[in-house]
């Protein structure tokens, strides 16, 4: 089956969504992710979905899953490199994912979650 | 049915000046003439009869989506056309045909005036056709002032969304007019590309231009400005006026969460705040 890789760099985890999401994907990746987090102990997840350039209301919704029970474990998430077209998708689905902090690209991301972490 | 008769066609032929110099008065009388060149006039006049006489010796009959009045109406075609253009409006335009139809009766009533019958039916038979040949002009006009609106329409579209760089890192975007549904697609599509292009983080959206804000224009600039968020970058509204400002409160609109300032000045000094940087004076 296949499965998105979930990279660990010092105590931040890194996710790239390379390939279209489809339900039961995004599915394993909040169990994968969920279970790295508390195995690790990470501080921080950086999600890049600049690959994905189709979502519906499904992954949306993981989405903001994913960012709400990182929080909970304590981790800030922060989502990177979103389409314009994703972006205008999810507003018309009224996903306007409130919790979720955001940045252009993976560099400002990584500053900005390091920033955060560092906060904490 | 009855059809034109040779006597008719002749008649008009032999008269056909006379016929031509009242219908250019007739014209000019009732004002369809305007920003018109009085040599384009005559000419256009001419040629539709010499065109129409030709029409009704090949005997098309009544019919003029026939092949026999092919020429008569790629004639019609062009000249609404090129009256649509002209800015004509389709009373004018139809008024063309229809002043036609007082000398063309006269003539009639001349060369028929001791039959009456006959009169009757060829008017009838020259009237139908007329009215016909009316009818395709103004369904050429409006189509071609259909086209011509749709077009401005598209430059319309286009020109009135540019997205400008103030700054490294700091985008304007300058609304003028009303925001419907399909204009704030467009401008959120280019804002939003130009973002990804440019990796700027904070964009200006400056509603100065824009006559009123309603609920509806609200919920557009709000979509805009989270959409902007989703994909990391910030977002400043700027120009909202002090009459704009009390209808937002009227309305009790929640802008909650979207950073509002009274010009693109500030805004501007805002955004190189938040970038960090220091605007001074050199000495």
């Amino acid at each position: 089956m296949d499965r998105i890789p979930i990279l660990q760099m010092g105590d931040l985890l890194l996710v790239t969504i390379q390939v279209d999401m489809y339900d039961q994907l995004a599915l394993t990746l909040q169990d994968d992710l969920s279970e790295r987090i508390s195995r690790t102990s990470a501080r921080g997840v950086l999600i890049d979905i600049s690959a994905l350039d189709m979502v519906d209301s499904f992954i949306g919704r993981m989405i903001d899953t994913i960012s709400g029970l990182s929080k909970i474990m304590d981790a800030q998430t922060v989502l990177v490199g979103m389409q314009p077209a994703v972006a205008i998708t999810l507003v018309e689905l009224g996903l306007t994912l409130p919790g979720v902090s955001t940045a252009l690209n993976v560099e400002r991301g990584m500053k900005l979650l390091q920033d955060r972490v560092r906060e904490q | 049915m009855a059809t034109l008769q040779t006597s008719t066609l002749s008649a008009i032929r032999s008269q056909q000046n006379q016929l031509l110099n009242d219908w250019i008065d007739g014209l000019e009388a009732s004002g369809a003439t305007r920003n018109l060149k009085e040599q384009d006039l005559k000419q256009q006049t001419s040629e539709f009869l010499s065109l129409i006489v030709n029409g009704l010796e090949r005997d098309s009959g009544q019919n003029i989506a026939a092949a026999g009045w092919d020429e008569i109406r790629q004639f019609l075609e062009k000249l609404s056309h090129s009256r649509a253009l002209l800015g004509q409006d389709s009373h004018q335009t139809a008024n063309f045909i229809f002043a036609l139809k007082g000398p063309l009766f006269n003539l009639l009533q001349r060369e028929y005036k001791d039959n009456p019958a006959t009169l009757a039916e060829q008017l009838w038979e020259i009237s139908e056709l007329l009215d016909a040949l009316g009818m395709h002009t103004i369904r050429t006009f409006q189509k071609s002032r259909e086209s011509v609106i749709k077009r401005q329409q598209e430059e319309l579209l286009e020109l009135s969304t540019p997205v400008v760089k103030l700054w490294d890192g700091v985008l304007a975007l300058p609304m003028i007019g009303t925001l419907d549904s399909q204009r704030t697609q467009v401008v959120m599509e280019s804002l939003l590309q130009r973002i990804v292009d440019t990796g700027s983080e904070i964009a200006i959206i400056d509603i100065t231009g824009v006559p009123t804000v309603d609920t509806l224009v609200a919920q557009h600039l709000l979509k805009t400005v989270t959409a902007i968020r989703l994909m990391g970058a910030d977002c400043i509204i700027s120009g909202v006026r002090p009459q704009i400002a009390q209808t937002i409160v009227h309305l009790g609109l929640d802008l909650q969460g979207v950073v509002t300032k009274a010009n693109l000045a500030d805004a501007l000094k805002l955004a190189l705040t938040r970038l960090g940087l220091n605007v001074t004076k050199a000495v």
